[in-house]
């Protein structure tokens, strides 16, 4: 009896497990292979490049061992020491530069009454579309030593032996990158400063204090943190910028950290010290982003009092035209001169002699677009590169996005993290930890597209991440469980409503990986092979032959295309398309 | 076998019980409303059901088939169900035909029928002209039919709803609830209804169940609910009352200053201690100016008015029994005027005494 009971339990159990087993599969999502194949393509896009970089930087040459030489190596001698203290200089002093720049600007647009504001939004945009190298190119027309347009000048007006200003100079490309930067400090201080209430500097008025008291010891205070996030952002842009350093700093001998990874990367390739020799970049980037989050979830003083409270423009008098000219004079300085000599030597036969009919032609363009393949082959890399990488960063990010949003796995934060991550990785950095992983056998994808477009897609992530999800944010989960309830599948809640809801969104996210990815340089220039150059690569390459002409009718092709994406997401996204996701 | 069937079910988030051991049998074709104070775990156990959320334990049965376990699940999409949400969440990218015919579509049902259906339960609903329009361009109330059209138009195994109308506003809350009887009606859809609002479960539903703090107290038609709750919460939660508290001696029980006599009630029953709680609604009573005479049994105590106030569709008065710290809630037709001061007798109908504990 016992038995048989005991035996009729087991099989119970036995049956029971099997059903619950067999519950399972009938159950089974099938999305959920999705999921996982996500996560692990994220893994291999961000996480595994950062690993390898560091595996790499304790690795011998050729790979058999760990070592601590390549450290020794990259820190014992004074020219690499040189460089990294060049960096640090480089980053201080155009973040003061760029205060200086930017703070008059924020103010007067946001508190005054200077006529054409639209003057400072246009030079802001212009200095957006204007990527840094060709600032840097503009202005070795207009400064090079002898043969730059201002220093013609000046010798041409005072009858002088030699020119007065000279570009490849420390004080040049500080200028350069400043003239370039200075948007991140103008936007930054400007929303801080819309949020200063008129009621309190009239507070201080009404205490005896006059309009520029007021602003200094009331306004400026409050808007401190904000300023200083800023700062921190445009140190961590200058340490990090390879191409104005490289075509203003070799010449001139000036050593920079990203100059000195590229001649690792020359002839012998030193990989395995480039990686130990990138530590502090990445230490540094990391330290400051972590200080910005600080500094930026104290709130500073300014959201405690709300954005309530009137705001009037300050009368200023006669100033506002005073500072009506400095705006301007940035705005020449920033945009128009240089992307002026930019356009002018593409239409010109040499770039040196003035503008006229007979040095005027056509022909850089002709041959760039429809003789060298060289050329043709960049251009159609660029575009089908950066198309395609914004195809991957926008579409792994909403996944990803709607993973985290509608908690469908564990540890949802850390996935989250990995997608801001390449944020805080400068682009060179995560180059070298791509090379690393994945230019190499076994992967060897070496001189391929999908390297590129693996680099581009990972580098921009943050951007489309931060739209994907403050759009996934924006849609009530009702919506899909609608979906679900009558018989689709997470999939066609996905296809039916999801996507059609974030159209928009997601054209915006596009637009935003797709417009840097077809100017990006510092990580490109590690990563390209013979036939993945791109034109910004070629841009550089060029203009180290000193091909200006040619160099920059590539370049009025950049600026052309970009001025056409910017317009088109204006016209498609919205006015406020391009401050979304930073 | 009953259509559906929750078997101690329950949900647990870290140390939240939301749905703590609720047990329900709902028949196929029937109207049950969960109703129960915001935070009481309604929508957990409606999310359950529909398969958006796992049960930490229990189990739910469709036809005596099992749904939910907490090993496996079935998910939302097979179950056959559908639902309409505190947000409608009609979906704004398509019109309101696509909306509703969503669903059709799902099923893969020729276009012919898909658009015969469509137009079908949208004349049901009054939304027959609107049918191209998109939700962005509908009311609340429009809104709202548009979601229960679509619910009802792929009939469902079960229709679910998570307080349908607390986005609209009163007059539209009135006349909605009509509504959805009335295509309850029509259809005889099995429906489980969410609402933290009596008044809507009453005018729906078949049963209600009154749920508390994650446990259902009482599953019973909205008469018995109301004339015979069997809990202090559910007597509080469904309309107004008198909690008056004694003690059981003997054929009488004892309150603070008056007694009356068990035998007027029908079988008081009361914990073995002697305690008993009866909850007596305010319009149970009826007040005399005179001591009435007493031919059938009825209880009645003499008392004062303490305050009162007109609330044009009747008088609210406060009622201090003779010697007694209680005071009792009692409403009265706006003919019967008492001042303040007083002198009331206050007779009880025993049928309308319900015993709680
Ligand atoms: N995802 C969740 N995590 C933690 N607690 C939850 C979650 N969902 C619901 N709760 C808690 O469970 C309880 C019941 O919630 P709910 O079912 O939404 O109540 P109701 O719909 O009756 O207002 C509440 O106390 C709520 O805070
Ligand atoms: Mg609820």
């Amino acid at each position: 009896m016992a038995t048989s009971s005991e035996t009729a339990m087991g099989q119970g159990t036995v049956r029971r497990g099997l059903s619950t087993a067999l519950l399972r599969v009938r159950f089974f999502e099938p999305a959920s292979i999705l999921w996982v194949l996500l996560i692990l393509f994220l893994l291999f896009l961000v996480a595994s490049p950062f690993a390898h970089l560091l595996v790499v930087s304790f690795e011998k040459t050729g790979g058999d061992g760990f070592t601590l030489a390549n450290y020794v190596t990259a820190y014992s001698r004074s020219r690499y020491l040189d460089g990294l203290r060049n960096s640090l200089m480089l980053g201080l002093a155009t973040a003061v530069v760029c205060v200086a720049f930017a703070l008059p600007m924020a103010w007067a647009v946001s508190r005054t009454n200077m006529p054409a504001k639209w003057l400072v939004w246009g030079t802001v945009l212009g200095a957006f579309i204007l990527p840094p190298y060709l600032t840097a190119i503009g202005w070795i027309l207009l400064a090079g030593p002898n043969a730059g347009w201002l220093n013609r000048m000046w010798m041409a007006i005072t009858g002088a032996e030699s020119g007065l200003f000279d570009i490849y100079t420390f004080t040049g490309i500080v200028l350069v990158i400043a003239l370039n930067a200075f948007p991140y400090v103008f936007l930054f201080t400007k929303s801080a400063l819309d949020l200063v209430s008129t009621e309190m500097e009239e507070a201080a008025n009404i205490l005896g204090a006059n309009a520029w008291q007021a602003t200094w010891k009331v306004t400026l205070p409050l808007i401190w943190p904000a300023i200083l996030g800023s700062i921190i952002i445009v140190f961590l842009e200058a340490i990090a910028l390879f191409g104005v350093p490289a075509l203003l700093g070799i010449p001139a001998r000036i050593n920079f950290v990203t100059t000195q990874l590229w001649e690792f990367f020359g002839f012998p390739l030193r990989m395995e010290v480039a990686a130990a020799y990138s530590m502090p970049l990445l230490l540094i980037t990391l330290l400051l982003i972590y200080a910005q989050r600080l500094l930026l979830s104290r709130k500073g003083y300014v959201s405690q009092t709300g954005k309530g409270g009137e705001r009037r423009p300050i009368d200023i008098g006669p100033w506002r035209f005073v500072l009506l000219g400095y705006c301007t004079l940035i705005g020449v300085l920033a945009v128009a001169a240089p992307a002026y000599v930019i356009v002018q030597a593409s239409f010109s036969k040499a770039w040196g002699r003035a503008m006229s009919w007979d040095n005027f032609t056509v022909i850089h363009y002709w041959q760039i677009l429809f003789e060298q393949s060289m050329t043709q082959q960049a251009i159609m890399n660029s575009f089908m590169f950066a198309a395609a990488a914004a195809f991957l960063a926008i579409g792994l990010a909403l996944a990803i996005a709607y993973l985290v949003t509608r908690r469908l796995v564990p540890w949802g934060n850390v996935l989250a993290f990995l997608c801001m991550a390449p944020f805080v990785i400068p682009g060179i950095i995560l180059a070298i930890g791509f090379y690393a992983a994945y230019a190499t056998p076994p992967v060897a994808l070496y001189g391929t597209a999908t390297l590129m477009i693996l680099a581009f897609a990972a580098r921009f992530l943050p951007i489309a991440y931060a739209t994907s999800a403050a759009g996934m944010r924006s849609i009530n989960p009702e919506m899909e469980e609608a979906v679900r309830i009558l018989g689709g599948g997470r999939l066609t809640a996905i296809r039916a409503v999801v996507a059609p809801l974030l159209k928009k969104t997601l054209l915006g996210g596009w637009l935003l990986v797709f417009i840097p990815a077809t100017r990006e340089l510092s990580a490109a220039i590690f990563l390209v092979g013979p036939q993945t150059r791109v034109m910004s690569v070629l841009i550089y390459d060029m203009s180290e032959e000193g091909n200006f002409e040619l160099v920059s009718a590539l370049g009025g092709i950049i600026l052309i295309a970009t001025s056409f994406f910017v317009w088109l997401g204006f016209k498609l996204v919205g006015r406020d398309f391009m401050l979304r996701g930073r | 076998m009953f259509k559906l069937a929750l078997r101690n079910l329950t949900k647990t988030y870290g140390d939240v019980t939301a749905v703590n051991q609720v047990t329900l049998d709902i028949q196929e074709g029937e109207f049950v409303s969960l109703l129960g104070p915001s935070g009481c775990g309604k929508t957990t156990t409606l999310r359950m059901i529909a398969g958006f959320i796992a049960p930490t334990d229990g189990i739910i049965e469709m036809d005596g088939q099992v749904l939910s376990s907490p090993k496996a699940m079935m998910p939302p999409e097979r179950r056959q169900m559908s639902m309409i949400f505190q947000s409608y969440a009609i979906w704004p990218n398509m019109t309101v035909a696509e909306n509703v015919g969503f669903g059709l579509k799902l099923r893969k049902l020729p276009a012919e029928e898909i658009k015969r259906r469509t137009a079908d339960i949208l004349e049901v609903v009054h939304m027959g002209q609107l049918a191209g329009r998109y939700p962005a361009e509908l009311s609340g109330g429009q809104q709202q039919r548009v979601a229960l059209a679509r619910s009802i138009v792929v009939k469902p195994s079960i229709l679910l709803l998570d307080e349908p109308l607390s986005n609209l506003d009163a007059n539209l809350r009135e006349e909605m609830r009509f509504e959805i009887r009335r295509l309850h009606d029509e259809f005889r859809i099995t429906t489980v209804y969410v609402t933290h609002d009596q008044g809507e479960a009453m005018v729906t539903s078949d049963r209600i169940a009154v749920m508390n703090a994650g446990r259902i107290e009482q599953v019973d038609d909205p008469y018995t609910l109301y004339n015979k709750p069997r809990t202090r919460f559910v007597a509080g939660f469904i309309g107004r009352t008198n909690f008056l508290e004694g003690r059981r001696e003997r054929d009488a029980v004892v309150f603070d200053g008056f007694t009356l006599h068990t035998d007027a009630f029908a079988g008081p029953a009361g914990d073995g201690s002697g305690a008993v709680t009866l909850s007596v609604r305010p319009q149970s009573m009826k007040l005399h100016g005179n001591a009435p005479g007493n031919p059938d049994g009825r209880c009645v105590i003499q008392g004062k008015v303490v305050e009162r106030a007109y609330l044009g569709e009747h008088w609210d008065y406060g009622i201090a029994p003779n010697g007694s710290g209680v005071q009792l809630r009692v409403t009265a037709l706006p003919i019967e005027v008492h001042d303040v001061g007083a002198a009331v007798w206050v007779e009880f109908d025993p049928a309308q005494v319900a015993v709680i504990a």
